[in-house]
């Protein structure tokens, strides 16, 4: 299994960048997860990864190896393909043997091989069904089995499940969490679903505009957002962010709201906010904690149940409207008021213009 | 205008009064109406002919003379597949079909794989390699003819021979006369095989090889193993007619040689022009040959189609 650098990689169509310079680091055994929306390079990124797609300038080393001009089939990497890109006029046992037959390897040997990954994706019984008879699943299986059966450097999927039914996905998105921990190989998984990101990824790459926006755990991507864009991308619904203005430990919020700011994060205000204090405010829906001393106070605006809690959507002001996740049980009439804190340890803030998150160098997820 | 005005005005109040007298045609009997006129030209120009030419070719007949068939039985067919004449047409025939379709489907391909790639101009050449085929079999064997003339044709001298006593005589030499037939055919029909063969190809969708470049396969292997059987269907499809077409060919070796020098370039369609339009005007005979050509063209296209079929798999 194989380390993947990119250093200084990037991509241009005419003039327009699809990837600005970029530099990452797959570790060996790594499982890690582009996201971003459509048309933010993380596809280009990955094709690029394959040698599908020749790079405008930088490096792609391979453990250590620069393969940035090898053509994909010298780069021994297996690629999984959103629409399975199976080869339709073969049976879906002559597509998991081509790239076996493409090296000549032995008719016995061919054999076993299809059968023993096969058995591993539980599609025995379709292997003499030609693809267009094959479900979208076992599509997708066959082209897994395609990619798994040999053992090659690394493992490219581009939204391998983007194109099955919703009922589907969270199996198969467990076949391949599975595979990925049975087989332990270097994985590069893109896709525009941040559920499948967190549930997925060891690392999340999050891409928007060409760039890079933040590379990191889930559970750090989740909770300390590197900017507005991740904040707002990664969760559903994402953070909330309200504008406020800092002033002397204390945030003038919408509607007459005055938040009292941690104790961890005043330094870091004082020093860091532009002259006229101006602030974005950030907060996960589960941070809210009602309260009837709460600081601020809001009205309901709807109330959604979502099974296992309720989703309250509280409005501070006229535009201004709050996600907030509350026991099941909870229920609000319209416009009643709610008052309510945030938990002062999973308060994020962001620089209004940089959109950047202020760092406090201490907080906790 | 206004006639049409008040005819919808008394359609529209004889509907609203429902006057059981009033004859009104069902869907189906106007449908009908309108197929008929097709159905009584097919009757006609097809059906009729087709059945009756069945009937002559059991017969003694000939329309050139005053007398009625004559029923002979099968008589007819066993003077043609006891003929040895007959057999060499169906030989010269069948060498000229084969040779013919072959080389057309190499040169098709062959274009197709290189004019597959688009660069500057490509719609430019696919269009001029195109134009053979659009043309008129007698012209083209008129103006082929001229080129092979051993003294005035310019084909030999791209050949490379200038001594008139030395050249090639093309249509004279019985043992290139029917070569001669299929350089021209070649020459007018590849573009077909051509075209098909492109749209095969342009269907061939571009994952199929990135899929193919992930999984290390060299490009004999991607066009063995990709490229062939993709095309297959429809490079089948252009062999199926074109073979079809080759039995039945008649113009190009009309207007080339008729037939000659002596009879070896007598297909089977010439023999049976021969037979039908000249000297006794023998149709009996002529339709019963007819009755062969068509049950061998029925055959060999069944063979083809199964292996078509096999090819898409179904």
């Amino acid at each position: 299994m194989a380390t993947i650098e990119l250093k200084q990689v990037e991509k241009k169509f005419g003039e327009s960048y699809a990837v600005k310079p970029l530099d990452m680091t797959i570790n060996s055994g790594e499982f890690i997860v582009l996201l971003g929306p459509s048309g933010c390079g993380k596809t280009t990124t990955l094709r690029m990864i394959s040698g599908l797609e020749a790079v405008t300038s930088g490096n792609i080393l391979f453990d250590g190896k620069d393969v940035t001009w090898l053509h994909p089939s010298a780069r021994d990497i297996a690629f999984v393909f959103q629409f399975f890109a199976l080869y339709s006029h073969l049976s879906a046992r002559e597509n998991i043997a081509f790239p076996l037959q493409a090296q000549g390897v032995k008719r016995e040997e061919i054999n076993q091989r299809v059968k023993a990954v096969a058995e591993m994706l539980k599609i025995e019984h379709v292997l003499n069904a030609r693809p267009g008879a094959l479900s979208g699943g076992d599509q997708q299986r066959v082209a897994l089995a395609r990619a798994l059966v040999r053992q090659p450097a690394a493992f490219l999927m581009d939204e391998p499940l983007g194109a099955l039914d919703a009922e589907f996905r969270e199996s198969m998105r467990a076949e391949i969490k599975q595979l990925h921990l049975k087989q332990n190989a270097t994985t590069v998984y893109v896709t525009h679903d941040q559920v499948e990101a967190m549930a997925m990824g060891d690392r999340i790459v999050v891409m928007s505009n060409a760039v890079v926006q933040q590379a990191a755990t889930p559970s750090e991507v989740y909770h300390n957002p590197a900017n507005l864009f991740v904040a707002r991308f990664i969760g559903s619904p994402g953070m909330n962010l309200i504008q406020g203005t800092y002033q002397a430990g204390k945030i003038q919020l919408p509607g007459s709201n005055v938040m009292t700011v941690p104790e961890a994060w005043k330094q870091t205000l004082d020093s860091k906010l532009p002259a006229d204090g101006k602030v974005i405010v950030g907060f996960r829906p589960e941070a809210v904690e009602v309260a009837a001393d709460g600081e601020i106070h809001s009205t309901t605006y709807a109330s959604d149940l979502h099974g296992g809690y309720t989703m309250l959507h509280l409005q501070l002001d006229r535009d201004v409207i709050v996600h907030a996740r509350a026991a099941r049980e909870m229920r609000y009439q319209l416009s009643e008021t709610v008052r309510f804190n945030v938990q002062p340890n999973m308060v994020r803030f962001f620089h209004p213009e940089t959109e950047a998150a202020l760092q406090n160098g201490s907080h906790t997820t | 205008m206004a006639q049409t005005s008040t005819d919808i005005t008394s359609l529209q109040s004889s509907q609203a009064t429902r006057q059981p007298r009033q004859r009104q045609m069902s869907d189906l009997r106007i449908m009908q109406l309108f197929i008929l006129p097709t159905v009584i030209l097919l009757i006609l120009m097809n059906i009729f002919p087709l059945i009756y030419s069945l009937y002559l070719s059991f017969t003694n007949y000939s329309v050139i003379a005053d007398k009625a068939p004559e029923w002979i039985g099968i008589q007819n067919y066993t003077t043609i597949l006891s003929d040895q004449r007959f057999w060499a047409n169906f030989a010269t025939t069948g060498r000229y079909a084969l040779i013919s379709v072959i080389l057309q489907t190499l040169i098709g391909f062959g274009l197709a794989l290189l004019l597959r790639n688009k660069f500057k101009g490509s719609g430019l050449v696919t269009t001029l390699i195109l134009v053979p085929m659009m043309l008129s079999p007698i012209v083209v064997a008129t103006f082929w003819k001229l080129m092979f003339n051993p003294s005035l044709g310019i084909f030999n001298y791209l050949l490379g021979y200038t001594d008139i006593n030395t050249s090639p005589l093309w249509l004279g030499d019985p043992n290139l006369a029917l070569w001669a037939i299929v350089i021209v055919d070649v020459w007018m029909w590849s573009p077909f095989v051509m075209l098909l063969c492109l749209a095969g190809l342009s269907a061939i969708p571009e994952y199929l090889y990135e899929a193919a470049a992930i999984d290390r396969a060299s490009a004999w292997f991607q066009f063995r193993r990709i490229t062939l059987p993709q095309v297959m269907p429809l490079l089948l499809i252009a062999v199926l007619f074109r073979t079809i077409e080759a039995f039945k060919q008649f113009d190009l070796v009309m207007g080339l040689t008729s037939g000659g020098p002596g009879d070896v370039t007598e297909t089977v369609s010439i023999r049976l022009y021969k037979l039908a339009f000249q000297g006794q005007y023998d149709t009996g005979m002529s339709s019963a040959l007819a009755y062969i050509i068509l049950i061998i063209i029925i055959a060999v296209s069944n063979l083809y189609i199964r292996s078509l079929n096999k090819a898409r798999g179904a």
